[in-house]
């Protein structure tokens, strides 16, 4: 059993709860326990960063202290703003005593920056003899287009560089082990529109619609990503998408922590399918030996 | 290695360029306009100034040009610029000096709603320690952004269970208000 820190991060407990859901859903049978770190707050996510720097190493630097003073040598977060975010501030007090010094008055904590920033997709990727083994209900059919956007692995400098930057594999191989088939396609590495959801929504039409389109062309069943924001701009907004004209029809939007859960036969509704905007059934109705299974849970 | 300095006179004629090199730490002169950042930019369709152009003013201190731009309140920071940069530039850094600078001194001209949206958004981490989605988007309401056309009025958001409606609140909140006060950022987004 290892252990290793947990950064859910503010999405994962409200709008993305599912993929908090289905995370905690598979760590039993990945032979891990996630450790939460304790009183965990913000980490500025994509505002802070274009008011202060310092507020945006200070914010996510508060919670890698915290899991130092609990012992844990890694910290694991699944959002991958956050994930960029925690990362970037370790990478950025690694590298000047300055502002080391000064994150750790304004803390008040002794922090020593010893915590490594795990992105959900290196922990998965080191899992994937497991998961294939664990898949007792493998995704056979399921053409999956995997999405990883930006922030998971870009710039290396800050991902210390688990996957390449340009032409990554590390979803893909995770989807491989649960059974599923990854197109290839072209837009696995834009932009959805990422913190212009609200703010801005036009710009997250005409991008999100671009990479639906582009799965699609590309024959994917489903597209699978490993962030709340890509989920709930392509998700959520395919309804704004339609209503402009940017787009046509359904596509499913799974979080790869959902894709390895169906493959080893837990339920849609654990996983928290039934949250999404876009019905998921065309996915579940894919799975092994089953015979067309709604999401359970499944709202109007 | 980065010089970087977080507090700083604000008084005194500082040119724009070397201003921006004591926060990042890079000079943005070594900036040779070969445009791979701007090929690969999401938003260099919808913007005036693409990233290689804001590069290239900064270098030349151009800072009312600048100012009066859209181009880095426009930039989601998907980092793409900075990882293909062949020189060791870093425009998604330099597009967030851009932005204090410009917060900081009140110049700034971000399109209303995405000032009230990161305005609501640190209000509320500051608040709460966590981002309140709920009262991220009212206050985001009330504070400029568009009324309708949104999350909560949207079918099926709280048949989800997604909206929590009572904000958490994390107990060393005293921690985190002292992280924005130390970093001047309790007047954020105005």
């Amino acid at each position: 059993m290892s252990r290793i820190g947990y950064y859910p991060g503010c999405s994962l407990h409200g709008l993305s709860r599912e993929y908090d859901e289905s995370l905690k859903a598979i760590v039993p049978s990945l032979d891990t326990e996630l450790v939460e770190i304790d009183d965990w707050s913000c980490c500025g996510a994509s505002s802070a960063h274009g008011v202060s720097h310092l507020l945006s190493v200070a914010l996510p630097a508060r919670n890698l202290a915290i899991a130092e003073e609990q012992g844990l040598p890694e910290v694991v977060a699944p959002c991958a703003a956050c994930y960029a975010r925690l990362a970037t501030a370790r990478h950025e007090i690694s590298g000047d005593a300055n502002l080391a010094g000064t994150v750790n008055k304004v803390l008040v904590r002794d922090f020593r920056n010893s915590v490594q920033v795990r992105s959900i997709l290196e922990v998965l990727k080191g899992q994937v003899a497991t998961i294939k083994a664990k898949a007792t209900r493998p995704l056979k059919d399921l053409k999956v287009a995997c999405y990883y956007g930006c922030l998971l692995v870009r710039p290396v400098e800050v991902t210390g560089g688990y996957d390449d930057a340009e032409d990554p594999s590390s979803m893909e191989e995770v989807c491989k082990a649960a059974g599923a088939t990854p197109v290839k396609w072209n837009r696995r590495l834009d932009c959805c529109g990422g913190g212009l959801s609200m703010s801005r929504t036009g710009s997250v039409v005409r991008l999100g619609s671009a990479i639906l389109k582009d799965a699609r062309a590309a024959g994917a069943d489903a597209i699978v990503v490993a962030c709340p924001m890509c989920h709930s701009n392509l998700d959520f907004r395919q309804k704004a998408m339609i209503s402009r004209g940017a787009w046509e029809g359904e596509m499913p939007i799974l979080f790869v922590t959902q894709v390895v859960g169906l493959s080893m036969g837990i339920d849609p509704k654990t996983l928290g399918l039934g949250r999404h905007f876009v019905s998921t059934n065309a996915v579940t109705a894919r799975l092994a030996g089953a015979a067309a299974p709604a999401a359970a849970g499944e709202v109007g | 290695m980065g010089t970087h300095e977080h507090s700083h006179d604000h008084s005194g004629p500082e040119p724009l360029a070397a201003r921006v090199e004591r926060m990042t730490g890079l000079n943005p002169a070594k900036c040779y306009q070969c445009g791979k950042c701007s090929a690969g930019c999401p938003m260099a369709a919808e913007t005036t100034l693409r990233p290689h152009d804001v590069m290239r003013l900064v270098a030349r201190n151009q800072l009312e040009r600048l100012r009066d731009a859209d181009g880095m309140w426009l930039c989601l920071t998907c980092e793409t610029c900075t990882a293909r940069c062949p020189n060791g530039c870093d425009p998604a850094r330099t597009m967030d000096a851009l932005r204090e600078i410009f917060q900081g001194s009140g110049e700034g001209r971000a399109p209303k709603p995405i000032r009230a949206f990161h305005k609501s958004f640190l209000d509320q981490v500051r608040s709460h320690g966590r981002l309140f989605e709920f009262g991220l988007i009212l206050s985001y309401k009330l504070g400029g952004g568009p009324l309708f056309a949104d999350v909560t009025t949207s079918p099926g958001v709280m048949a989800r269970g997604k909206l929590g409606l009572a904000p958490h609140r994390v107990k060393g909140l005293q921690e985190i208000r002292r992280i924005f006060d130390a970093c001047g950022a309790q007047e954020e987004g105005r």
